[in-house]
């Protein structure tokens, strides 16, 4: 995954339940990567969820992206998961290198 | 070689976030994430990486870790397997397994990854045996690989094949489970039980429970983490038990201290594998919390 990802499709995962998030990527016509949380701990917690969900992207190289998250309490590998598996979707990749996520 | 404890083997949804989140709590023997039957096909990709994340994280790190993945020949089971190992899945619980054939291309292709990520230590398999055609074949399922550490009864796929359906008595999986059973002592790997669907019934459960125990399983698949109690209660020894257990266990100390070839105890000769089960027994014993850690 060295390639910078620019043409990305509409996706998303995960679910609204209790202890999980709902992720949607975009494609978004400024560079880099912009990011929307919605939490019930964004006072607290919201500048670190945004910068873990900034390296996730960042490492799977993709740019001109917007990530919108519903956060319904999820531990933070629940985040990094629906956010690869939104942009894995978004890319068409169903076989990535596991050893990169 | 000491046995490890597998009374309660936990079927824990990848598509399920809570479950995967908290099932350690429950504190199961075994934790086994499910990739097939429980996930919808437009979740397989998602469950993946969820169970991917689940394996790296610390409330894992100190309980063993099992995953039932996807047949080989379905889109998901290659990329089930990848995901797992890379990311130090103890165990691969192997689906459907019907011929040795099964378990042998599933170990070439763990194989295969392990050398490939430099993975030292070796991923174990577990064949789920669901079909007639398994059962015949559960001897040469349970012998064929050094990785088989069980057997297990998928017994609702099983009674499908059979052309029957499950009742509370069980006879129509008697056959079955004496086979399984007799195959994994013969290779000297463990028997897990199937699931027992109706979660409400507590007494239908300890009964299927104890008549398990008592042919010599070491443990069921579960499928709500209400049951492990009930489950482990069944196991707990006695009290007889655990002082005959301390009784074999001290004189074969006594035994190795005083430099002696043979174990006896109230002047009978105690085999190794008597010591190899009062050993079992107290370990039970310490996991049920009748025996303390020291003992």
């Amino acid at each position: 995954m060295n390639t910078l990802h620019v043409d990305i499709q509409p996706a998303h995962a995960g679910t609204l339940e209790s202890s999980d998030a709902f992720v949607r990527v975009m494609p978004n016509d400024r560079a880099g990567v912009e990011i929307e949380l919605e939490s019930s701990v964004a006072e607290i917690y919201g500048d670190a969820i945004e910068a873990s969900v900034l390296q996730t992207v960042l490492a799977m190289n993709v740019d001109r992206v917007k990530v919108m998250i519903q956060d319904k309490g999820a531990l933070d590998f629940v985040i990094k998961a629906r956010v690869q598996t939104a942009l894995l979707r978004a890319l068409g990749v169903s076989e990535p290198d596991w050893s990169t996520l | 070689m000491k046995q490890k404890l597998r009374r309660s083997m936990l079927f824990v949804p990848g598509s399920n976030t809570g479950m995967v989140c908290n099932a350690f709590i429950y504190q199961p023997d075994t934790v086994m994430f499910d990739l097939e039957d429980s996930v919808a096909l437009s979740e397989k990709d998602s469950a993946r990486m969820m169970v991917f994340h689940a394996l790296h994280h610390f409330t894992y790190q100190n309980i063993e870790t099992a995953v039932r993945v996807n047949p080989l020949n379905s889109p998901f089971g290659l990329q089930d397997l990848e995901a797992v190992i890379c990311a130090g899945a103890d165990i691969i619980r192997l689906p459907k397994t019907d011929t040795m054939d099964d378990v042998l291309e599933m170990e070439q292709e763990i194989a295969h990854i392990e050398n490939r990520i430099g993975r030292e230590k070796k991923t174990l398999l577990l064949a789920a045996i669901e079909s007639a055609l398994g059962v015949v074949n559960a001897v040469d399922i349970a012998r064929c690989s050094k990785r088989m550490m069980g057997i297990a009864l998928g017994a609702e796929d099983f009674v499908r094949d059979l052309r029957t359906q499950r009742t509370k008595e069980g006879t129509e999986l008697s056959a079955a489970r004496n086979q399984i059973l007799l195959a994994a002592r013969a290779a000297k790997i463990g028997a897990f039980d199937s699931v027992f669907s109706d979660v409400k019934d507590k007494e239908g459960f300890v009964h299927e429970a104890q008549y398990i125990k008592g042919l010599g399983f070491d443990g069921k698949s579960l499928i709500n983490p209400n049951q492990i109690p009930w489950l482990h209660k069944v196991f707990e020894p006695s009290q007889k038990e655990i002082d005959w257990a301390i009784e074999v266990c001290e004189a074969a100390k006594d035994a190795k201290e005083k430099g002696l070839g043979v174990i006896s105890l109230d002047g009978k000769m105690v085999d190794a594998p008597v010591v190899l089960r009062a050993e079992w027994i107290l370990d039970l014993a310490r996991a049920s919390g009748v025996l303390g850690e020291e003992q």
